[in-house]
Order: structure tokens, then C-alpha cells, then sequence
């Protein structure tokens, strides 16, 4: 235990020096900030609360955001110590594989979770000050944060074990930005093509929420989507959010982060120094 | 007692190429051993499968009765790597708290290591701002933590100034007295001349030569050198009496043979007053290197 929270410590001081801490700072805050003001316009003709349709606004932006902070931390984490000769040194010390992940995790996550609260925080305070009645969306607002930072933690995961796959930075960088693209703008767009193509067939009726629950980031959407009965104020994608139940999305969203992390201790295990 | 390292038959292959072929070595504890060799000899990778870094092909490595890279091997071995690096983020201080804490030591002993290698002064300062002689003692700093039983150093006094180097063998000796084992490669061969037990030579994977340096001596059986420095104007008296000498700056050089070297010494003081000074070299560490390996070559 204290050799992954003395990891833990010594990543989370890397990061604060390497001013991670401050970019997802800035990046959550600023973001939700805009989003508060700017997104609870619209609310009167729908009959919910600001914070609750703030919440719909701050889904679609931790979609993006959340997975490209989480990768951008963790990309490095492995490849880096490859390529600055710090791995060997390491391994030969009594500490597991997998306590060196778990230290990493925890100094990353924390850096996301304070990115979240402080995002979060400011986008409720704003939006209480403008509308007392939104207390009525706090509930929708602490699934997110939570929910949030799973999702972060699975792409964690996900970035480690591209780290660990890729011998250098640059190259587990690339995969990174590879895999986000793929999972967060891409993915989406082939299934709406798909949908469009299928018009209304097998593939929009069977495989379609399959495919959504498949996704991490997809069911994270999802699963706050339906969790809040915001849908209405959702486009895209997210309108499927109806047809799935919400035990499938949830069961997605808790499955992903452990899935990610074991994916990532089988590859980095296989990581020859 | 047991030796703490016991390596029998040790194979590693990479593929086609075979970077060790059947070593076997054992060291005692307090034993200090110099791993010698070329580049791309097998030291390297000798030491990783030691550490349990990689695995070897076949052959047997037991350390302090534990496999290689089990915790219990990784509790009782430290190791300083080849250009040893951190986190340039991290300064020195941050850095040994951290590997203390990973052996569950105190991290408060942290600054006490870095006086020992006299880092003290630059403790908080980060490790990217460090020259590559600090870095290499931050590594030595890191392979005091604890009371390891075998120490492995992949060439530890590279980047470091002679009194540097000194003062680290001075601590490896306090080591040793401790009990601690002791693998070191090295190509300062001068200095591991002086301050190792044994020696191993390491050629292509395989080991040519193991022993302390009389015994390798005794074993290479190469030419002694004699330097003969005569008196004023009787340089030529001693160069016949002495035939195959040849004059270098008005000494003699001469070499013989182990088995003849106490019969041309009496045949020099024969000579008397006609020699102002005698200086008998054996051979170097650097000659018996070279002999070992060229030797495995053919």
C-alpha cells in the first residue's frame, strides 16, 4: 500500500510540474463555465430546471473532453519510462507491476477528479445564481461527476495499455489520439451512416444498442441521458437513449474502467524492460 | 554459507543469436566479482536475468535460495543500471523518498544516502537541471537503500572523476564487510585491478576466464616486463649482458617468461653498481583481458 501511494504521489507531483494538473484544470473550467452561461438559454420552453439541462450540455462535453484529458495523461506513462531508461530500475524493485499501475491510476484520477468538481462546481454555482430552483438537478449533476470519472479511469486504462504497447511516446501519443478520435467522433458518425443506410431494418433494432453499450464513451452518454430524462434536450446519438434500459448503460459504465485497467496490466505484464 | 548468487548452465538466446552460452558463476557473500567483457559480451544481459528482468533460456539462477525477480529476490538485490536516469521532474531528494518508500524504508533517510554520495548540497534541485556524474550518484544513492545482499552495477563509475570513483569503492568496501555481495562490470579495468575479489571475463556469451588476478596471472602465463635503469655510461655494459633489451629513454626493456623471471633478476644483480634501478610489471589487467578474450576469439 505505501509503495502505490508513494507512486502515486511522485506521479501526481510529475503532472502538477508538467502542468497537466493545470491544463485539465483550466480546460474543465473554463468549458463548463461557457457552458452554464451559455447553454441554459433555451430552458423555458422545456419545463425542467437550468442545472438539469446544463447537465444534458455537460455530458456532450465530457464525452470529448474527459477521454482526451485521461489519454493525454496516460500515454506517456509507460512508453516514457521506456524510452528514459527509468523502466529497469523500476521493475527490479520490489514493487508489482500492477501497484505501479494502481499508483499511477490513482495520481491521474485525482487529477481528473479535481478537473471534474471544479468544472461542476462552477458550471452549478453559475447556474444557481441565475435560477434557485435548480437544486432540483443536483442529483443528474452527481451522476455525472461520478460517471465522469469512471469514464475517465477507462481511458486511463485504455491510454496505458497503448503506452505500454508502443515502445516510444510518440508512437503511444499517436495511438492515443487514434483511439480517441476513433471512440468519440468517428464511431458515432459510422453508426449514424449506418443507421441511415439501414433505414429502420435489423441492424436499428438489434445491433445498433449493442454497439452504443459497446462503447464507453457512448454509454456514458447514454446512461446520463436516460438517468436524467433529458433526452429532449439531447441530439444525435444520445435521442437512442429511449430505447436502451438504464441498468444496460449503468452495467456499461461500471463494467469499462476494470475492463480497461486488465487490459492494461495484461499488456504492460508482457513489457519487456 | 551459502553464496548468495548461484548461477549454473545459463543459456540466453535471442532468437538465433545466443548472447550467453553456459555460464555458470557463483558468488559468496561479501565477494566482490567484476564482470568484464566487450561491448555486446553478455554483461548486460547477464545482470537482467540476474534481476529477473528477462528470462533466461535455460539454466538455473537462485539468489539469497529465491528465483530471479520473485519478491523475495527483489527484496535482497539492488541495482544500478548503465547510465542510470529519472525523472528529470523529480528532484534528487523526491526521487530517493520515493525508492526508499518502495523498500518500505523510512523516506526520512533519504537525505542521509545523498550526503553519503555527496549530493547533499544539490538535493532540491531537479534531476534534469543534474550533470551526468550527479545522476550516476543518485543511482548510487538508490543501490544503498536498504541492506541489499547482492549488489549488481552495470558500469557504476562511468561519468564519475577519480576521486569520485574512489570514494565509491571506498563505500563498496564498507559494503562488502557487511556482507553484502557484490557484481560489478566495469571497463575501468585499472580499477577493478584493485578493488575486487574475482574476476570473470565474458567473451561473445561465453565465460573464458574466472578467478582472482594472481591465479589469472598464473594462468595466462604472459611475459614479465623488466625496466633496467643503468648508471651514468653503462647503458651498453648492460645491454650485452643482457641480450633482447632494448633502450627507451635510458632504460632497458626487457621481458622473459613467468618460469625465468628469478633467473634474470639474479642475472641483473649480478651486474651491481652498474644498475641504478630495477622495476619488475607484471602483467596488466589490461594484457590478461586481452589475452582471455582474443583467446576465446580463435
Amino acid at each position: 500500500m505505501i509503495r502505490i501511494l508513494s507512486t502515486a504521489r511522485t506521479e501526481f507531483r510529475i503532472a502538477l510540474r508538467n502542468r497537466w494538473v493545470a491544463i485539465a484544470l483550466v480546460l474543465m473550467g473554463v468549458f463548463s463555465l461557457v457552458l452554464a452561461l451559455a447553454g441554459s438559454a433555451p430552458t423555458g420552453g422545456l419545463g425542467v430546471d437550468r442545472l438539469s439541462v446544463t447537465v444534458a450540455s455537460l455530458t456532450s462535453l465530457s464525452v470529448y473532453l474527459i477521454p482526451l484529458l485521461a489519454l493525454l495523461m496516460s500515454f506517456d506513462a509507460i512508453a516514457g519510462e521506456t524510452e528514459r531508461g527509468t523502466l529497469p530500475l523500476l521493475l527490479a524493485y520490489p514493487i508489482a507491476r500492477w501497484e505501479i499501475l494502481l499508483g499511477k491510476l490513482l495520481a491521474h484520477l485525482a487529477i481528473l477528479t479535481l478537473a471534474v468538481l471544479l468544472g461542476h462546481g462552477l458550471a452549478a454555482a453559475v447556474t444557481f445564481w441565475s435560477d434557485p430552483t435548480a437544486v432540483k438537478g443536483l442529483p443528474a449533476l452527481w451522476r455525472l461527476s461520478w460517471s465522469s470519472i469512471l469514464l475517465g479511469a477507462t481511458f486511463l486504462g485504455a491510454g496505458y495499455a497503448l503506452s505500454s504497447l508502443s515502445r516510444r511516446p510518440s508512437g503511444a501519443a499517436g495511438l492515443a489520439i487514434g483511439l480517441w478520435l476513433g471512440l468519440v467522433v468517428l464511431y458515432d458518425l459510422a453508426l449514424l451512416s449506418a443507421i441511415v443506410a439501414d433505414n429502420g431494418g435489423w441492424f436499428t433494432t438489434d445491433v445498433f444498442p449493442i454497439t452504443l453499450l459497446a462503447n464507453p464513451a457512448d454509454a456514458f452518454r447514454l446512461f446520463n441521458l436516460t438517468a436524467s430524462g433529458a433526452t429532449a434536450a439531447a441530439a444525435g446519438v444520445g435521442g437512442a437513449a429511449d430505447a436502451i434500459p438504464l441498468w444496460q448503460s449503468l452495467a456499461s459504465v461500471l463494467v469499462w474502467p476494470f475492463a480497461a485497467l486488465a487490459l492494461a496490466a495484461a499488456a504492460f505484464r508482457k513489457v519487456t524492460p | 554459507m551459502t553464496s548468495t548468487l548461484t548461477i549454473s548452465e545459463l543459456t540466453k538466446r535471442f532468437g538465433e543469436v545466443a548472447a550467453l552460452t553456459g555460464v555458470s558463476l557463483s558468488v559468496a557473500p561479501g565477494e566482490r566479482v567484476a564482470l568484464l567483457g566487450h561491448n555486446g559480451a553478455g554483461k548486460s544481459t547477464l545482470m537482467k536475468i540476474i534481476l529477473g528482468l528477462i528470462p533466461a533460456t535455460s539454466g538455473a539462477v537462485t539468489i539469497c535460495d529465491a528465483a530471479p525477480g520473485s519478491p523475495a529476490a527483489r527484496r535482497a538485490v539492488a541495482y544500478l543500471p548503465e547510465n542510470a536516469a529519472f525523472h528529470p521532474a523529480l528532484t534528487g531528494l523526491e526521487e530517493i523518498r520515493h525508492y526508499l518508500a518502495l523498500r518500505g524504508e523510512s523516506p526520512a533517510l533519504a537525505m542521509g544516502l545523498l550526503e553519503k554520495v555527496g549530493l547533499a548540497q544539490a538535493a532540491r534541485r531537479r534531476i534534469g537541471t543534474y550533470s551526468k556524474g550527479m545522476r550516476q550518484r543518485v543511482g548510487l544513492a538508490q543501490a544503498l537503500i536498504g541492506h541489499p545482499r547482492l549488489l549488481v552495477l552495470d558500469e557504476p563509475t562511468s561519468g564519475l572523476d577519480p576521486v569520485s570513483r574512489r570514494e565509491f569503492y571506498a563505500l563498496l568496501d564498507a559494503l562488502a564487510a557487511q556482507g553484502a555481495s557484490i557484481l560489478l562490470s566495469s571497463h575501468a579495468l585499472t580499477e577493478v585491478e584493485a578493488r575486487t575479489d574475482r574476476i570473470v571475463i565474458l567473451s561473445k556469451g561465453r565465460m573464458v576466464a574466472e578467478g582472482s588476478l594472481p591465479e589469472l596471472r598464473r594462468r595466462a602465463d604472459l611475459p614479465v616486463a623488466l625496466h633496467v635503469t643503468a648508471r651514468n655510461g653503462y647503458a651498453p655494459d648492460i645491454a650485452k649482458a643482457l641480450p633482447g633489451a632494448i633502450l627507451v629513454d635510458g632504460a632497458l626493456h626487457l621481458t622473459c617468461p613467468q618460469a625465468e623471471k628469478l633467473q634474470t633478476l639474479g642475472r641483473i644483480a649480478g651486474l651491481g653498481d652498474k644498475v641504478a634501478d630495477l622495476e619488475v610489471l607484471p602483467p596488466s589487467l589490461e594484457d590478461l583481458y586481452a589475452h582471455f578474450s582474443q583467446g576465446a576469439a580463435q
